[in-house]
């Protein structure tokens, strides 16, 4: 069970949360985007072995949708590559 | 009669005599037992058979690594396939072996035994396969005979999971663990230690030892009742840590709780660091015969010696490719046991090892060849490695040691990684990969004061103190010369390399030449390592046995994957106090007493809310009661709990934006004052939801939904503005339970909301439909909202919840000269498809969209975005044939059509073309309607299409999908 750090609440247990799936690119604009495209955002989500970015949602605490960088292999929360925050 | 104990000694209370039943026999163990101590004690040999070819079995083990004795416990201990070392003995328990019948002296199936050369590695898999293996499973795995689960759930006390934190977790109590604890505890840090024993103190419990020159367990009970001081301290016994997790969270199953009424509880424990003094487990030796009743680990004869004070056996021979050994027989021989010889497979033996054996016989460079005796050991037969000098000795037990293996299991579920160290003959830890710590016997630390000083070492770093001053220990020496199995000549028959599963040296080698290659590919052809005990005894020998056979070193070969648990937990620690019924308790509205008291058949009804199904009067059958719940609304009145519709309060400036946004059709047109009902999509362009918006102001609106997507919506609503438009001003506030809701509905709705005394004007000019207004109903705070979910005239009365109930008496006596009737969720079904509104998990099953179900008016043409509107325009582009909402008319109106059931083609056998959603008596009608998604259905009207069910087709008339008031006039009224 990992422990996610929540900016609110400090590091809290896996299971005060709901798993908001890897982060996509933003939604394109659906007036000028290929049909290819738009299907390829909506279908195509990274899932690579390594490093991803991810969503959790703190739906057992504060309400709060976060990102964090985890690695696939271990679990391990890790910095992203240029992570901001 | 425990005639095999000694009269003094033990950790056992001889005062508090317990009687058990064993296989239907009576006898008597000691507090402090565990049920294999006790039998023991008693001379019980035979406690077992084996898992497949049925062999007979003893007591092999002291602890966890028990691969032979696995007992059935019943009455109100009731548990399965429990290791016999680790049943902590209590008065009244009852215990059977498992894979035996009637008894292990008498076991029918020993007739495998005949036919065990015909029973190879793979030889389930290879024999039963056509048609299929599942075919033969069942049979074969009953024939194995492992006991099953209890049939019941426990009759008194209950199982309980806890969170716990800290600074350093210790797993362990025995001298590296202690140590570990005091320094970390004495730095005042959360300390959690837990071990797997009934005590404290680990091996020196086995063993006599001493440290600062007086007995190891004087220490041992120092050290506790110093931590027993330290408030920072929590020390459980009888709680083994079963699974290491990521981010060091560890798993803790306590049992023999003070509490009896709990029967395990489950700790959660979330460390800082963690410091393994797991200790070591030794392994067997690998020679013919090595499984007979009477043949025991070195170790565990100690451990029954010294700790439980029996005897095991009268005159023993030890057979070793180690020193530890010979401290073994000294131990036994100072009890009166009659030590015939060492068998040591080294040619030379070092003088450490000489000084505990005296005057016993050792026979240097010599193996056991193979065991006499098929129920009971009677001698052995003993050999150098070359076969000559063959020799037999008489000994009634014969121990042995294959050397120690450090219990690693925890550290390799953390993923830290294995090496293999020559000098022990094993694998140890390597390097760490979570904030973890191996210290003594765990690390291959396998003398006292190594053990001492690799545990305090560890607590002080992990806590940034000193190392305190060691007390004096023996640094007792250790070497080793590798032994995986014996293969001198004249060593004939079945050797064993995993006593529980029955796989032997021979297994091994065919699995091998069969091109089983990898040791993860051994385990699983041949299921050794994958009994109860995991292989915790013979893994590291089924690794040299493969590195032997390939001509690699061990390294290469590796181990297998280590997986939680370390050893057996039962489901209920597992789950704890999570049973369904705590995990997700059903929800309930004010009304659900009323509904109780007045009969109401209740159930579930999406979201656990608990709804009321029908209101049964006298003797009245199921159909009558919902028909009559039906006409009352449809002919004069009826009145149903709303409540559990999900509700969700928008406040903001941007919410109008924000609407536009989620919703397909246009909300931000609405006034004040107005509704309008939605529909929801997700992305990929399928219904999510529908519901209606209400405008309570310029910037706040309230917005409901299904009952069983509130959630949904919530965290649909929630990811968009946190995600998305972070920057967007909207503040979504759930009040699904600060408003409940009586929906009174029927022709006469008006008349009896009027009759409840209300000071907002009902009539249509002023309240008409899809309108709504604060005031006052029945003297109670109230908004009274013209939605519809019946067809009828409806007033949907919301107040809070403190008032609901209230509200609910008042309107049944206020309609009672009217006709009302209370309607439960059947003839809401029944009315809403008269209506042919959808229902979502009915009509709407993640494949149709709106336009599919005929409300292509509710996607809107004049906004240019909204979720979803993308992907339903390129999904309808390429003209594909679609399944439409129709409605369907049984050409004989009396035949009912099971919901669900296909739509096929003239009724054949071909692939459908549809399915019924849902089919209901109406009464308006009197006659059985239903509605179908049918290929291409909207432009089917009036054609007949067949229903295929398994023995029957049902004819039926296409129409379009609503049954009543196509118009709509009476829900406008």
């Amino acid at each position: 069970m990992m422990l996610i750090p929540c900016p609110f609440c400090g590091h809290r247990s896996e299971s005060e949360f709901a798993y908001g799936g890897p982060v996509k690119p933003d939604r394109p604009d659906p007036h000028t985007t290929s049909d290819e495209d738009w299907v390829e955002y909506l279908t195509t989500v990274p899932n690579p072995l390594g490093p991803v970015q991810e969503r959790w949602w703190h739906v057992k605490g504060c309400g709060t949708w976060l990102t964090i960088w985890r690695d696939t292999r271990t679990h391990d929360i890790v910095e992203g590559p240029g992570d901001a925050g | 009669m425990q005639d095999r104990r000694f009269p003094t000694g033990g950790r056992i209370d001889r005062g508090q005599p317990l009687a058990f039943r064993f296989n239907g026999k009576e006898y008597t163990g000691f507090s402090g037992d565990t049920l294999a101590s006790a039998l023991l004690a008693n001379n019980v040999r035979l406690t077992a058979r084996s898992f497949k070819y049925h062999r007979p079995r003893g007591i092999v083990g002291s602890g966890p690594e028990e691969p032979a004795t696995l007992v059935e416990l019943d009455g109100r201990h009731a548990s399965a396939n429990q290791a016999a070392t680790t049943v902590r003995l209590e008065d009244g328990m009852a215990a059977r072996s498992v894979n035996c019948w009637p008894s292990p002296g008498l076991d029918v199936g020993a007739v495998n035994q005949l036919f065990a050369g015909l029973i190879p590695a793979g030889f389930y898999y290879k024999t039963f396969k056509w048609p299929g293996w599942h075919l033969y499973e069942p049979t074969i795995r009953k024939a194995a005979g492992l006991a099953g689960a209890p049939e019941a759930p426990p009759l008194d006390g209950h199982f309980e999971a806890v969170h716990a934190h800290a600074d350093v977790l210790v797993v362990g109590a025995g001298p590296a663990g202690l140590m570990a604890a005091l320094v970390a505890g004495r730095a005042g840090r959360r300390v959690f230690l837990a071990d797997e024993r009934i005590e404290a103190g680990g091996s020196l419990l086995d063993r006599r030892l001493e440290i600062a020159g007086r007995p190891a367990l004087d220490w041992v009970a120092e050290s506790v009742a110093e931590l027993e001081t330290m408030p920072n301290v929590t020390h459980l016994q009888d709680a083994s840590a079963w699974a290491y997790r990521e981010h060091n969270c560890l798993m803790v199953n306590e049992r023999s709780l003070v509490n009896s009424t709990v029967l395990e509880r489950n700790w959660r424990v979330r460390a800082g660091r963690v410091i393994l003094a797991t200790g070591a487990i030794e392994r067997g030796l690998v020679f013919p015969q090595n499984d007979r009743p009477g043949v025991m680990l070195a170790s565990a004869a100690q451990a029954y010696v010294n700790r439980f004070a029996v005897k095991p056996g009268e005159r023993t021979v030890v057979f070793a490719n180690n020193d530890s050994a010979y401290g073994v027989a000294s131990d036994l021989r100072a009890s009166g046991i009659d030590v015939a010889a060492i068998v040591d497979s080294r040619d030379v033996i070092p003088d450490f090892a000489r000084n505990f054996a005296g005057d016993i016989p050792i026979r240097a460079g010599a193996v056991v060849v193979g065991v006499r005796g098929r129920r009971a050991v009677r001698g052995v037969a003993v050999a150098e490695r070359d076969g000559r000098g063959a020799e037999k000795i008489d000994c009634d037990l014969l121990l042995h040691s294959g050397g120690w293996n450090p219990t690693v299991h925890l550290f390799s579920q953390s993923r830290g990684r294995l090496r293999y160290d020559d000098s022990l003959a094993t694998f140890v830890p390597d390097e760490a990969v979570q904030a973890c710590a191996s210290v003594g016997g765990a690390a291959g630390e396998l003398s006292l004061a190594s053990a001492l000083r690799t545990g305090a070492e560890a607590a002080a770093k992990a806590t940034g103190t000193k190392i305190p001053d060691l007390p004096a220990a023996t640094e007792e020496s250790y070497s080793i010369a590798p032994l995986w199995h014996v293969d001198a000549p004249g060593a004939k028959g079945k050797a064993f390399l995993d006593i529980q599963n029955d796989v032997t040296v021979d297994d091994v080698r065919l699995a091998l030449i069969e091109g089983y290659d990898s040791v993860e590919h051994v385990k699983r052809y041949t299921t050794g390592g994958m009994g109860f005990d995991q292989g915790k005894t013979g893994n590291v020998n089924i690794v040299g046995t493969i590195a032997r056979q390939k001509g690699v070193p061990l390294q290469d070969v590796g181990t297998t994957t280590f997986r939680p648990p370390y050893t057996p937990v039962s489901f209920g620690a597992i789950g704890g106090i999570r049973e369904e019924s705590v995990v997700l308790p059903y929800r309930h509205t004010p009304v659900t007493r009323w509904n109780l008291d007045r009969g109401a058949f209740m159930y579930e009804a999406g979201a656990r809310w608990r709804r009321p199904g029908y209101f049964p009067c006298g003797d009245e059958m199921f159909q009558e009661t919902v028909n009559r719940e039906c006409r009352a609304v449809r002919e004069c009145v009826g009145v149903y709990d709303g409540s559990p519709l999900g509700k969700f309060e928008l406040k903001g400036r941007d919410v109008d934006r924000f609407l536009d946004h989620i919703y397909t059709n246009l909300m931000s047109t609405l006034k004040p004052g107005q509704c309008r009902y939605g529909l929801m999509l997700t992305e990929d362009g399928l219904i999510l939801d529908d519901g209606v918006a209400m405008r309570l102001g310029e910037h706040r609106w309230l917005v409901s939904t299904s009952t069983a997507h509130a959630d949904t919506v919530h965290g649909h609503m929630d990811e968009l503005l946190q995600t998305q438009f972070p920057d967007w001003n909207v503040h979504v506030t759930p009040v699904t339970s600060q408003w409940n809701n009586a929906t009174v509905c029927g022709p006469k709705a008006r008349e009896v909301v009027a009759a409840l005394d209300t000071d907002i004007d009902l009539s249509p000019e002023e309240l008409p439909f899809m309108r709504f207004a604060d005031g006052h109903v029945a003297g109670l705070p109230a908004r009274v909202v013209r939605v519809s979910f019946t067809g009828e005239l409806s007033f949907e009365i919301n107040v809070a919840p403190r008032h609901m109930r209230d509200l609910w008496e008042r309107i049944m006596e206020a309609g009672e000269p009217f006709g009302i009737e209370p309607v439960g969720s059947e003839a809401s079904h029944v009315l809403r498809v008269e209506k042919g509104f959808l229902s979502l998990g009915h009509e709407v099953d993640g494949t149709v969209d709106a336009h599919d179900l005929g409300m292509g008016w509710i996607m809107s043409k004049k906004k240019g975005d909204y979720v979803g509107k993308r992907s339903v325009e390129l999904r309808r582009r390429g003209n594909a044939i679609r399944r439409e909402l129709v409605g369907l008319l049984p050409v004989d109106p009396n035949v009912q059509i099971p919901e669900g059931a296909p739509l096929t083609p003239g009724g054949e056998t071909r692939p459908t073309e549809g399915l019924v959603t849902a089919c209901v008596w109406s009464v308006v009608l009197d006659r059985w309607v239903a509605l179908a998604l049918l290929e291409n259905g909207q432009s089917r009207h009036g054609e007949t299409v067949h229903v295929r069910l398994k023995n029957a087709t049902v004819a039926a008339d296409v129409m379009a999908p609503v049954f009543y008031d196509p118009e709509g006039r009476k829900m406008r009224s």
